[in-house]
């Protein structure tokens, strides 16, 4: 049963990931991104990391997408097409990918995996507990560190957007009024 | 892990998603088309730790750890991108790969 589930999920992702690749209309793109990341969230459920799934749904399929779809909507007409690549650079992209996979899935059959069973689930708690610890082993000054990166993020995100047009039309205006 | 599937097959999966997020990345001429072949890219990544984490160190959580501070990290490198794409938008109108030499030299 979870053998004929993984065989769908990878189906899925595999054949909108070369829709989300190859399509001509930005937003489906986007529409077609979305389908690959929820399935990755289902091969997630699937080896009982539900929590990882869970910020899977809540930030990729929730959050980016919604993000990549307000800057689509912003910056392109809703019937725009976006220009295909010329045959040739699809040939070299196309070569260079698949002789970039063969190098790969030769290097990952010769090697020989040991895999260990196990089919019991992380609790979450012990994520939360060894996420906050500071003892040996523990992750609190990632965690520290990745807050004050989302910060900076914000902030960076909200100047560089709100652009040099706008602030030099207010300082106009401020001039103006004294 | 997932019964009669093997870490094996997994791999395949994720470096296949890899190679179609590359080949997207060197074909696509929009800078919001490449940020989601980069989307696809970070994903395979993500799934490569969480694999290895339940197959071959199942009593560890460094490979959850290490997935959720890529996904974060993904969020606000998406985040800036789309920022950077919206103020070079204002500046020269387009988000096509060609127009956008302001930082050419």
């Amino acid at each position: 049963m979870e053998q004929i589930i993984f065989y769908i999920l990878a189906a899925i992702i595999v054949i909108f990931a070369v829709a989300a690749v190859n399509s001509r209309k930005i937003l489906h793109a986007v529409i077609y991104l979305l389908f690959v990341l929820a399935s990755v969230a289902g091969i997630y459920f699937l080896v009982n990391y539900n929590f990882l799934a869970a910020l899977q749904l809540a930030i990729y399929a929730g959050g980016v997408i919604v993000l990549i779809i307000f800057s689509v909507m912003l910056t392109h007409n809703i019937d725009a097409q976006l220009e295909i690549a010329s045959l040739k650079s699809k040939l070299i992209a196309g070569a260079l990918s698949i002789g970039g996979m063969a190098v790969t899935l030769y290097a990952i059959y010769s090697y020989q995996f040991n895999s260990i069973e196990n089919h019991q689930a992380i609790e979450v708690s012990d994520i939360g507990l060894k996420l906050l610890s500071f003892e040996r082993g523990g992750y609190v000054l990632p965690f520290e560190v990745i807050s004050i990166l989302l910060l900076a993020i914000l902030i960076g995100a909200i100047v560089i957007a709100k652009g040099q047009h706008l602030i030099e039309q207010e300082h106009k205006q401020n001039q103006q009024k004294l | 892990m997932i019964s009669g599937i093997s870490i094996y097959h997994i791999l395949t999966l994720t470096s296949i998603l890899f190679f179609i997020g590359v080949y997207g990345f060197i074909t696509r001429k929009n800078l919001i088309a490449i940020l989601i072949s980069i989307e696809l890219i970070l994903n395979a990544s993500v799934i490569n730790f969480v694999i290895f984490n339940t197959y071959l160190y199942p009593n560890r959580l460094e490979g959850v750890f290490f997935s959720i501070f890529i996904i974060a990290i993904a969020a606000a490198e998406s985040a800036l991108a789309v920022s950077i794409i919206v103020s070079f938008y204002r500046m020269i109108a387009s988000v096509a790969v060609k127009d956008t030499e302001t930082l050419k030299y």
